[in-house]
This record gives C-alpha cells, structure tokens and sequence, in this order.
C-alpha cells in the first residue's frame, strides 16, 4: 500500500525529520566541515568516471598511450563516433533494440494494466491464487526459463528472428507489472467503478475510460522501470541473438571490444557513450520519477 | 452491478491474454526445465534420461563448488556493503543534510540507471595496469605504490567486482532506506532528543529499530539479486583469472550454450533457484525469531 503512496503522489519526497535549528556561525561552519569534504569526495566519485569517458571519447589512440589520463583531448573530433557507427554497426544495434524493447514494453503496459484491472476491481472467486501464482514468477531466477525457451524458439523456427527476445520480455516483464497495477488499482476507491457502472458502463469502458485515466501517472512510472531493465538487460539478449546481426546494444557492445585485437581506446569510450546517453537523458528529465518507480518495484510485498 | 463487475467474459478478455502469455513463456518453461535435470543432450541432437547423473555431477564437480563459493562470498558480502553503504548515505541524507539532501540523492542515485556493460568497460579501463595506466593506478603510484594488475589475480579482481557493484548500487539502497527512515514519525525521533538521545545513541536506540523493516527488506532484494549476478561479471571480468570469478549463472550459462549440456545446465539453474528460495525462507525466519523474542 505504502508503494503506491510513493509513486502517485508526484511532490518529491521531502524528509521531514527537523530537529531544533543551529544558530549559524563560523563555529557551525568547521564543525560541518568534514561532513562537507565527505560530500565533495562523494559526489566526485560518482561523476568523475563519466566525465573521464565523455572527454576519451574525443582523444586519440596515440593520447591515450602517451599522455597521463587527466589531460584533456587535443580536438573535439567526432571520429571515434564514426567510427563507432561505421565499423562497429551500432546502428543497427540500436535499431534492434528499439524494435525489441518498445513493443514489448507496450505490450506489458496494457496487458498488465488489464490484469492488475481484473485482479483487482472485478469480484471473482480465486483471484487471490491467480495474483500469487504472477507473485511466483518475481522469485525464480531468469536460468530456469532459458533452456526450455531455447528449445521451443528453435522447434518452431522463432531462431534467428528478434521474436525470442520480444516473447520473453513480454513475459519476465508481466509479473512485476500485473502487481504493482494491482497495488494501484486498490487504492482506487471502489465506489468510482460502482458508480460507473451503475451509470451503465460496460466493464470494458470502465477499465478503459476511468480506470486507466486514474492510474496514469503509476502507469507512466511502471512503464519507466520496465524500459530501465529491457534496454538495459543482457542475459536474454545474450542467449537469443544467435546472428551477429541480431544483436542488441548491450550485447554490441559487449563485443566491441573484442572486435579488434589491442583495445582501441577512442572508439571504445565513444560507444560506451553512445550507449548510455539514453538512459542518461532520460534519467536528466525524469530523476524523481525513476527513482520513486524503481525503489517501489523493489519492496513488493 | 455485480453480474457486471463479475462477469466471467469480461474476466477472461481482461485477464485471459496476459495469464496465456505468463503461463506459456514463464509457467509451463519452469516445469520443462525440471524434467531436463534427469536427462542428458540439447535441442539439436536430441535427449535421453539420465537418471540423477546430472545431481551426482553437480556434486562432484569442483567447478561447481568453486561456482558456489564464489556466488556465495560475492552475495554475501555485496549485500552487506550496499546496504550499509545505503543506510549511511540515508541517515546523512536525513539528520544531516535535510531539505539540501535531493540534489545529492538524485547525483548519487544515477548509475543505476546505466547499462552493465557500459560500467564494466569503463570500469576496465579505470582499473587498468597496462599497456596505459588507469585512474587507480596512477593514483596508487601517485603514493608511491606499484601498479596492481587487479583483473590477472583472483582477489583483486573479485574487490574490483565489489567496488563496482557498490558504486552502481549504493544510491539506489540509499533511497529505498530514506523512504523507510523518512516515515518514522516526528513525535518519536522529538520525544527520545528531548530524553537526551543524540548523535550516534539516537540512531542505535531508535531509528534502527524502527527501520528494521525496511532494512529487512532491502536485505532479502539484494540477497536474492547478488546471487543471480551475470551481467557485472561477464562483462567485467568473463569470469576470469581462470574462473576464480565464475558465478554459478556463468558456469550454466557456459555449460549450456558452449558445451551444449543442456541437462547438466538446468541442474545448475535448479540448484541456484534453491539457494535463493533457502536464504530467503532463512533471512525470513531467523528475523521473526528476533522480533518475538523481543516483544
């Protein structure tokens, strides 16, 4: 109940633990000193390795093995990226990405929203079981499905296509959501769908035009996670791209480096950062979401 | 108004597509995995039972207790730092930096959100010896020590895994504890100051009691997502030296698809879903104990 709390109210969370204010002075300004340092070094170790990547993916091969590792690039020359979109294929790798992560992720979205709908709002007998046995499927490892799948994609000729990675994302992805939908859908007061069915609405107009519009915001953020942890994702990636050209970022980029025999820095360090510029952006517009979205999908339960 | 909200039709076109899905790619796969454990073969050349060879295998295997050992030291530990970690960026974010704490949240929260394997090469790079030196060994040398070669010895590639993992992570605990400290009610925190608890005694004597829910919590999500790692350590360190950094989702990953075993892999896959089941039933009842011997 409390994750749903979390993730609909769009205020940021704020701490309203306040003890009795200090009086300010320099005394308070030593005594807080350290805890300013402790600060500093915090933070710099969280940013500095992307601001070391941003600036080698604009040096030279010959920089990297001759100068130490804080000087700056002589240009700004795009060639490592080129490089990267020529030689290395990452678009295509994008490309595959997109058309497996963004279907699969509509498809979750409204078939979980309709589950946690009909798990949730209508009354039936064994619902309870149903939503436990999606509950079942948060716990078990990935491994254990990966065998079997392997088998039945290569008996019905799905090999060799993105349609394995699609069909697993839509399933590793439903538990999560069909769940978290639920917890939102029992926030819902039950009186709106009874008065709107009263007021003649078929149950499917009553899912579709006030339910959804009453769990949008959760939806956006479930939505979120889901993108967080498909584009993200390689072990599924990696055991379904039997073709080179299958491949998804992650997996690109996992062989980038193997592609040449000594590690070519340049063009290394810009596909690093090609491939974390989308999360990234995503994450400089969206922060407060992402973070309510994926510390909620973690306690559940 | 009930023969609508309970329309069994309705119930089936609503619920029907996603439990087919969730049933036929998720259910119905667990249970196949299981009858692969008694056989021996893959989808190319066929199987053929086996009897329990694959569990006598297994535990016989030293690569599979080396799996074991390794998956079980990496959990262990990376579940202690990240949630320590966490609970002390937390309570900083709470006692210390107050209303200021959101900027610093958000900062420290963003690798996360990164891909794994793009850390991990930027990681590999950061720790590198030769043929250039990275960050941390011209830092070391800065002091006057000599370069590690941290991905050619055992340890030191393990601490490397940890480093890395606890800076992905340590944000996103941090904000799953502050949701929990930040609930604890203002009347108790006021009551115990005025009782003269401050400091290091107030955190002890009430706020960790009080957020030992939310840390239970956070122990059994980390417990049960360290022992399934596979993306840090393939794209980090494949395993290697040798396989001193192999966890057991690598070890069936390579027994299955490189040597195509597919029996002896879901074996593998059987034993990792146990242990996570055995720690969570574990985590789970040594803390019910705690609480009721309390009361």
């Amino acid at each position: 109940m409390s994750t749903a709390k979390l993730i609909t109210s769009d205020a940021p969370i704020e701490s309203h633990l306040e003890p009795p204010r200090k009086r300010r002075g320099s005394r308070d300004f030593f005594s807080r000193l350290p805890l300013r340092l402790l600060i500093i070094v915090l933070l710099f170790i969280e940013i500095y390795p992307m601001v070391w990547m941003f600036l080698g993916s604009f040096k030279t091969q010959n920089e990297f093995l001759n100068e130490p590792f804080w000087s700056l690039p002589s240009s700004w020359s795009l060639d490592n990226y080129i490089e990267v979109f020529t030689t290395g294929e990452f678009g295509t790798y994008i490309r595959n990405s997109i058309i497996a992560v963004f279907p699969s992720l509509a498809i979750i979205l409204i078939l979980g929203a309709a589950a946690g709908f009909a798990l949730e709002v209508m009354v039936w007998k064994g619902r309870g079981t149903v939503l436990l046995l999606f509950l079942a499927g948060v716990m078990v490892p990935a491994q254990m499905i990966l065998l079997p799948l392997f088998s039945i994609y290569f008996q019905t000729g799905l090999t060799g296509t993105l349609w394995p990675l699609i069909l697993t994302y839509v399933a590793i992805g439903l538990p999560l959501t069909v769940f978290m939908m639920a917890t939102f859908f029992r926030a819902v007061p039950r009186e709106i769908f009874e008065a709107s069915t009263l007021d003649g609405a078929s149950i499917f107009r009553s899912f579709w035009s006030v339910g959804l519009p009453l769990v949008k915001n959760a939806l956006f953020t479930v939505g979120l996670v889901q993108f967080f942890f498909l584009w993200n994702d390689l072990l599924i990636a990696l055991t379904f791209t039997t073709k080179s050209d299958l491949r998804t970022i992650q997996v690109g980029l996992l062989n980038f480096t193997g592609q040449y025999g000594a590690v070519q820095y340049g063009p290394t360090f810009a596909a690093i950062a090609v491939s974390v510029f989308g999360t990234l952006l995503i994450y400089l517009f969206l922060n407060q979401q992402v973070m309510r979205g994926l510390t909620a999908g973690s306690v559940k339960g | 108004m009930h023969t609508v909200l309970g329309d069994k039709r309705a119930i089936l076109v609503l619920l029907g597509p996603a439990l087919l899905i969730y049933s036929l790619i998720m259910l119905v796969p667990i249970f196949w995995s299981l009858t692969y454990t008694v056989q021996d073969g893959n989808p190319i050349v066929g199987f053929e039972f086996n009897g329990f060879e694959n569990f006598v295998a297994f535990f016989t295997d030293p690569s599979a207790w080396d799996a074991i050992g390794f998956t079980l030291r990496y959990a262990l530990v990376l579940t202690l730092l990240q949630v320590v970690f966490g609970y002390g960026l937390a309570l900083m974010y709470v006692f210390w930096l107050r209303r200021g704490s959101s900027l610093v949240r958000t900062i420290v929260f963003f690798p996360v959100v990164l891909p794994t394997v793009a850390v991990a090469l930027l990681f590999q790079r950061l720790f590198e010896a030769a043929p250039t030196t990275g960050p941390v060994n011209s830092f070391l040398n800065l002091l006057g020590l000599s370069s590690v070669d941290w991905f050619g010895t055992p340890a030191a590639a393990f601490w490397v895994i940890i480093l890395m993992d606890v800076w992905r992570s340590m944000g996103f605990y941090a904000v799953l504890l502050f949701a929990g400290l930040v609930d604890i009610p203002d009347e108790l925190i006021e009551s115990a100051r005025i009782d003269g608890a401050a400091g290091w005694k107030l955190v002890r004597s009430v706020v960790l009691p009080l957020s030992l829910p939310v840390l239970l919590s956070a122990v059994i999500f980390s417990i049960n997502g360290t022992l399934k790692v596979f993306d840090t350590v393939v794209a980090l360190t494949n395993g290697g030296p040798g396989n001193a950094t192999t966890p057991l989702t690598l070890y069936m990953f390579r027994t299955s698809f490189s040597y195509g075993e597919f029996g002896y892999g879901s074996t593998i896959a059987l034993m990792l879903t146990i242990l996570c089941l055995l720690f969570t039933v574990f985590i789970f009842r040594s803390t019910r104990r705690d609480l009721t011997k309390e009361s």
